[in-house]
């Protein structure tokens, strides 16, 4: 059984059918799997034969060691081993800003309920958020409605807004 | 000054609606105490010593008369009826509630005036010259590229869990008033030979425990791109900077560690993927910035004749001279001049203000002046645009609010953080020692005749009192859990940057008058007579001040 069976996806909260293998050396359970990047690298030909398997990356890990499997994976998960390493914010972006990546983005580990609207606008769409109440955590996604700076979620800048 | 709109307006409300949710959060205990902590350092809120204390911004030192009644009744309403002006040109509150900060909050957003950034690990609050749009030196105003960025800080989605603090200064005139080699990121307004505007890109620059002299990593950014390429700057320093260690964590230490070369590299590489992207300035952005600086209405005045109205009140009256010399400060409009009001009375912490200070602040920014105001980095507050005519009247009145003392520039203008008093980082106490320094040199015309000295005090390395960079700097120590201060001879914060070599064997409280007072002798002994005290220094080195000093 996956650790976390409920997450936030797309605005909702929602069950979830992957399973997060933190272990680089694990024995991989039956079914969708998160694995480590250095497990995909080991095991890239096996596990990329299989449409179920996307990799997670360390908050030392950029997106472009992925190369061009970025879009190739049906989700990549960023790990935010605390919450004020905001490295993953980073990644966020790059996946979607530079490498067109358009799957599931999914912020996996130590990050918080009050750093969603900010991740959300840094490209991720889903949240192993933990102890918290999801339902109550959807809120947090809404915190602003308007925003100043180009990101994921708005192209275009209040400066370009401005001038029209 | 800028004024907001609907979108500013509704991003403030909802900000001020974020945190009140999660201070209650808080308060029921769902939300950790590590984890409340970047939630309310960046929205202004430390757990101080004996109280939180609320840091509000100033955007680049610019105020009106609206936010300086608010503050003053925010300051009576919720804490002592005092404020403290920071050496980042913000204001602090020493004695809130931490229940009662969303309220101060909601208050402060009515005039437009939020804590957003002002601590926690992201980008702060933008500096600049308290004379910028005034100063005779201009090259270029630099509020509106202030005011152009702080947007692009404020609430960046990517760039609020850096590795450690950072902090941008803009200069925009010659001299340098900004301290741009002393920041994360110092950019220092150009004009190219075809007479557009571009900037001067210095990183890795900081005081602190390491203090570095930043690197010049762009001589000539266009300004359509000023943007771009500070995020690819912050998006290598997030990335690559030390989270393994809280002192090793800003970006001066990154930029060592790479070299400057490398890191531009980066920054280049990284500035290519979004160069020329919807980060790019438009001309009606710029323009729109720009808007909100423009000249404010001044009367035409005859030049010459108010100077010499002015020369001869001087002449009848030596207290108002001497004020019109320290205080005063040259304008780029003909019959107007730059007030500064000191916030540097004798037996009051330097750089605090009562509330009905400031009330009378803003009262007569109003009648002397078009309603603005500025704070500064000195911990003073400047009327920017006073009518030469009025500078008597004015002078007067301040006086009644003892904001006239004329010492604007000298020795006893001293730069002072809160210290031991209040704070919960500090090793020793620095209101004291400000204190007792300007009882020690009461003498005005001993004042006078030493000249411009920039005396910094920090009460421990974090170097909020900006030690490393005052012509004097002092510093807190501890020495086996007892209060010593470490003393430093020849920073300079100008374009001459420099930071202070440190003396020798650090000193009790109670010896830090007689030490200045040596090094002032020594000065005065080794001088000639146009060198200033940082000129003698220069020439003559720190020995003959150590041989006087340790004697």
């Amino acid at each position: 059984m996956p650790d976390q069976t409920k997450i936030i996806k797309d605005g909702a909260v929602v069950s979830d059918e992957w399973h997060l293998v933190r272990e680089e050396t694990a024995e991989l359970p039956a079914g969708p799997c998160i694995v480590p990047l250095a497990r995909w690298q080991a095991e890239r030909d096996t596990l990329s034969a299989r449409n179920d398997i996307a990799v997670w990356l360390a908050s030392d890990q950029s997106p472009r060691l992925l190369g061009d499997d970025i879009g190739k994976l049906p989700l990549i998960a960023v790990d935010f081993p605390g919450f004020a390493d905001g490295r993953g914010f980073t990644y966020g972006r790059e996946l979607r800003e530079q490498h067109g990546f358009t799957g599931e983005l999914r912020a996996v580990g130590e990050f918080m309920r009050d750093q969603l609207a900010y991740l959300s606008r840094c490209g991720f769409n889903s949240f192993a958020l933990q102890n918290s109440d999801l339902t109550a955590a959807l809120a947090s996604l809404k915190d602003f409605s308007v925003h100043y700076q180009v990101s994921v979620d708005n192209p275009v800048p209040i400066f370009r807004v401005r001038a029209n | 000054m800028y004024r907001y709109d609907q979108y500013d307006q509704q991003m403030i409300n909802e900000r001020v609606a974020q945190f009140r949710d999660q201070t209650q959060r808080y308060l029921a205990g769902e939300i950790s105490d590590a984890q409340f902590l970047p939630l309310r350092l960046q929205n202004g809120l430390y757990i101080q010593r004996l109280a939180p204390m609320l840091r509000i911004c100033v955007p680049y030192g610019t105020l009106n008369a609206a936010q300086m009644r608010k503050l003053a009744e925010v300051s009576r309403k919720y804490d002592k009826g005092y404020a403290h002006i920071s050496t980042r040109q913000n204001v602090q509150l020493n004695w809130p509630k931490l229940e009662e900060v969303p309220d101060i909050l909601a208050d402060l957003a009515t005039v437009e005036m939020h804590a957003n950034q002002t601590s926690g690990n992201c980008i702060r609050n933008f500096t600049a010259d308290q004379f910028s749009g005034v100063a005779q030196d201009e090259i270029e105003d630099a509020r509106p590229w202030c005011e152009i960025l702080r947007q692009w800080a404020t609430f960046h989605p990517e760039f609020a869990f850096l590795p450690r603090k950072f902090k941008i200064a803009i200069c925009g005139s010659e001299r340098d008033r900004a301290a741009v080699a002393f920041h994360d990121i110092g950019l220092e307004i150009i004009k190219t030979a075809a007479g557009e505007t571009a900037f001067k890109v210095f990183v890795g620059g900081g005081l602190g425990r390491t203090p570095v002299i930043g690197a010049l990593i762009h001589d000539c950014l266009p300004k359509e791109h000023v943007m771009s390429y500070l995020d690819a700057i912050l998006r290598v320093y997030n990335q690559l900077g030390r989270r393994d260690n809280k002192f090793k964590a800003r970006i001066k230490i990154l930029v060592k560690a790479m070299g400057a070369e490398a890191f531009k590299q980066k920054v280049e590489e990284e500035w290519q993927a979004i160069k020329d992207g919807p980060m790019t300035l438009t001309q009606d952005a710029i323009d729109h910035a720009f808007s909100f600086f423009q000249p404010p209405a001044y009367e035409a005045q005859d030049a010459a004749t108010a100077q010499s109205a002015l020369d001869d009140k001087c002449l009848s009256d030596p207290s108002f001279a001497a004020w019109i010399k320290h205080n005063v400060v040259a304008h780029k409009q003909p019959g107007y001049a730059a007030v500064n009001l000191s916030l540097k009375e004798t037996g009051v912490a330097p750089g605090d203000i009562t509330a009905e200070q400031m009330e009378a602040v803003a009262d007569l920014c109003e009648r002397y002046g078009f309603g603005e105001l500025r704070s500064t980095h000195q911990q003073n507050l400047v009327l920017p645009d006073v009518r030469k005519a009025d500078l008597y009247a004015l002078w007067q009145e301040l006086q009644t609010h003892r904001m006239a003392s004329a010492v604007i520039g000298t020795l006893n203008d001293i730069i002072c953080c809160p210290g031991g008093d209040f704070c919960s980082l500090a090793n020793a106490k620095s209101i004291p020692v400000a204190e007792a320094i300007q009882r020690r040199f009461d003498d005005i015309d001993y004042l006078y005749d030493l000249g411009e000295i920039e005396l910094n005090i920090s009460g421990c390395m974090n170097a909020c009192g900006h030690h490393h960079i005052g012509h004097i700097g002092i510093l807190g120590v501890d020495k086996k859990g007892q209060e010593f201060y470490q003393v430093s001879l020849g920073g300079s914060q100008s374009n001459d940057a420099a930071i202070g070599k440190i003396l020798g064997p650090s000193f009790a409280q109670d010896d830090i008058p007689d030490v200045v007072s040596k090094i002032l002798e020594t000065y005065v002994d080794h001088r000639t007579e146009e060198e200033r005290f940082l000129d003698t220094y220069r020439r003559v080195g720190i020995e003959p001040f150590k041989e006087r000093v340790y004697a």
